[in-house]
């Protein structure tokens, strides 16, 4: 027996090529349906876990999808901004309790994710190296993001320019870190949180400037009128939030008025739920979503697709099959005379037949096993893509 | 060695029919068969080695009726006892020398291959000038080495039969007159039975006894002594 498989063995490996074209065509045929089954299986699991952990979501009409996904996801699609005042107007209802969500700037590749405390707890999101961001300039970083930002507790990152060309626009805020999550294999691990006032510094909505009254400063002021003084561009402004210039940071204007991407509402029980939605079921410029029904919709269109490409599959997994059923039977019959020279030099029939059997089993068992290694691999690293395909 | 008697075989309805009376063939002689094509020279030698069985009569082979074996006591008999060597080589493409030069000790359990045998493969291998190509397949021998693998591969088992069909048949004059030197040196030494199918007439000198198929009915006693007309 060892002897037959060892022909076998040699005659796979003197045809490499034509065995590694049969391998890669029976890994194939297994792999995309299966393969393709584990993706849609996990972003499936996936999509629906977090979103139903999230129960509500608030944000400017618009895209329901991209609502979600931004705050879900905190993808690259900024929706329509909404205003901090639909954070208050939802704690002031008694229905829910509001988390406001800013997601627009970048540090690097990582988003930042301007909230408050009560979104650490709301996801159950534990620091493990250092505390929680407690003033303006201060941010916690996930697990992920620490990684692949190479930063941890005392280490500072910068907001990313929205656009290079925008010269006059808001400089980059370089922020101190003050924390790092412990890892949930979710969104928040490649995200940087701090404080929703500390995201509209980045804006330019906040600053921190030299004090205009001291007299050193008097290069800068461009008129004063009564208690009113009126600073020029040279006046210089803080990049950074430090304690000696934290009192100088300050906001104009209402902040109410101040922009939110969503404001994620945290019902008390069911009936709040339904009558919190029943108020914005006819509001012109807000609306209020379910995640978990745009993630089954989302789904429906993911399944729909997978229909398609597995019936795909299947149809060119059947012509390959046929294929290489129509190569294994040539290279029999091509090799008749060796089952011949085999069988006079002593071979039974069936040690003859082993050593041809042999060699299919050896491709089908590589192709059977790299299908399933793919599996596996897809099982293990399939939430990677998932959450490349969608941006978070 | 070979004692044969009433032998007739077919190829299932067809024409061909091989009817012998009567061979013998001694141990440690070299005999040829010569004839037309479609005489039955290579069925004979089939025949011998048992891959074949005939409709009647008995074929003896060092005192063991290889007609009347099952099919499995045939293939041990002839992979222990019987060295078979083709006139297309017969070699497997994708195995080197040496592996094909073993062959035998991978395709029946009856042999056991160890590093003796390998040893004896290589010492084969270098008495015929091919030590230097064990790592080699055959697709990079010239016809010659091809043989010389062959030859090899049939005497591997030291077989006091050695059966060869055509063994110079694809081989230039030169090539030709190694391997017989080859093949002949080895029955000379070891005392094997040659019996060798030819249609090459320039080489019967070298066989002791030359059987020819053109007359059937001649078998009895109309063997031709090497140099005979």
């Amino acid at each position: 027996m060892r002897g037959t498989i060892y022909l076998a063995w040699r005659y796979v490996a003197f045809h490499r090529v034509k065995t590694a074209i049969l391998v890669t065509a029976i890994t194939l045929i297994i792999y995309l349906p299966a393969g393709l089954r584990v993706l849609v299986n996990q972003s499936s699991r996936q999509l629906t876990a977090r979103a139903d952990a999230t129960p509500l979501v608030i944000g400017a009409r618009g895209s329901p999808t991209e609502l979600t996904l931004s705050t879900l996801y905190f993808g690259a699609d900024v929706p329509e901004r909404t205003h901090y005042a639909q954070a208050a107007e939802v704690e002031q209802s008694g229905l829910a309790a509001a988390i406001p969500m800013y997601v627009r700037f970048r540090t690097r590749d990582r988003p930042i994710v301007g909230t408050t405390l009560e979104y650490l707890d709301f996801r159950n999101l534990r620091v493990a190296n250092g505390r929680r961001f407690a003033v303006l300039g201060e941010c916690v970083v996930g697990a992920r993001a620490a990684e692949r930002l190479e930063v941890g507790p005392g280490d500072y990152v910068i907001s990313s320019p929205e656009s290079v060309f925008d010269i006059a626009g808001v400089y980059p805020l370089r922020m101190k870190v003050v924390g790092v999550l412990e890892y949930t294999d979710g969104a928040d691990d490649d995200a940087v949180f701090v404080d929703v006032k500390t995201s509209w510094v980045i804006e330019g909505l906040g600053h921190g400037h030299q004090d205009l009254s001291l007299p050193e400063a008097a290069a800068g002021v461009l008129r004063r009128e009564g208690n009113v003084v009126v600073g020029n561009a040279s006046v210089m402004q803080f990049n950074e939030i430090t304690p000696d210039n934290i009192d100088s940071f300050h906001f104009h204007g209402d902040l109410s008025g101040f922009p939110l991407t969503a404001v994620i509402a945290v019902p008390a029980d069911q009936r709040a739920s339904a009558l919190l939605q029943g108020r914005y079921q006819s509001a012109e410029l807000i609306q209020i979503v379910r995640p978990l029904d745009v993630m089954e919709q989302l789904l429906e269109t993911i399944l729909t697709v997978e229909r398609f490409v597995v019936a795909g599959a299947v149809t060119v997994g059947a012509a390959t099959l046929a294929t290489t059923c129509l190569v294994f039977l040539l290279s029999l019959r091509l090799r008749r005379r060796e089952r011949e020279t085999l069988f006079k030099i002593g071979g039974s029939r069936t040690a003859v037949a082993t050593v041809m059997t042999s060699e299919i089993v050896v491709v089908l068992a590589a192709g059977v096993g790299l299908a399933l290694a793919f599996t596996a691999l897809t099982q293990r690293y399939g939430d990677i893509v998932l959450r490349a395909l969608i941006g978070a | 060695m070979i004692h044969i008697e009433g032998l007739v075989f077919r190829y299932g309805e067809g024409d061909f029919r091989l009817a012998i009376p009567g061979l013998t063939v001694e141990s440690a002689t070299t005999t040829a068969f010569i004839g037309p094509s479609g005489s039955g020279k290579t069925t004979l030698l089939n025949l011998i080695a048992g891959i074949v069985r005939p409709q009647a009569g008995r074929i003896e082979t060092r005192g063991v009726a290889i007609s009347s074996l099952s099919d499995d006591e045939r293939r041990r008999f002839r992979v222990t006892t019987i060295g078979l060597v083709f006139q297309e080589f017969e070699l497997l493409e994708y195995l080197t020398v040496l592996d094909n030069i073993l062959l035998p000790y991978r395709i029946h359990r009856a042999l056991t291959l160890d590093a003796a045998v390998r040893d004896r493969a290589t010492d084969l291998a270098e008495r015929v000038g091919i030590a230097d190509r064990l790592d080699r397949h055959p697709r990079r021998l010239s016809q010659g080495e091809r043989q010389r693998v062959a030859v090899c591969r049939a005497v591997l088992t030291d077989p006091p039969l050695l059966l060869t069909d055509e063994p110079t048949g694809n081989l230039d004059p030169v090539n030709r007159e190694k391997v017989l030197d080859i093949l002949f040196d080895y029955v000379a030494e070891s005392g094997t039975t040659l019996v060798s199918v030819t249609h090459d007439h320039e080489i019967l000198q070298r066989f002791g006894r030359v059987v020819d198929f053109r007359d059937f009915r001649a078998f009895s006693d109309g063997f031709r002594k090497p140099g005979d007309a």
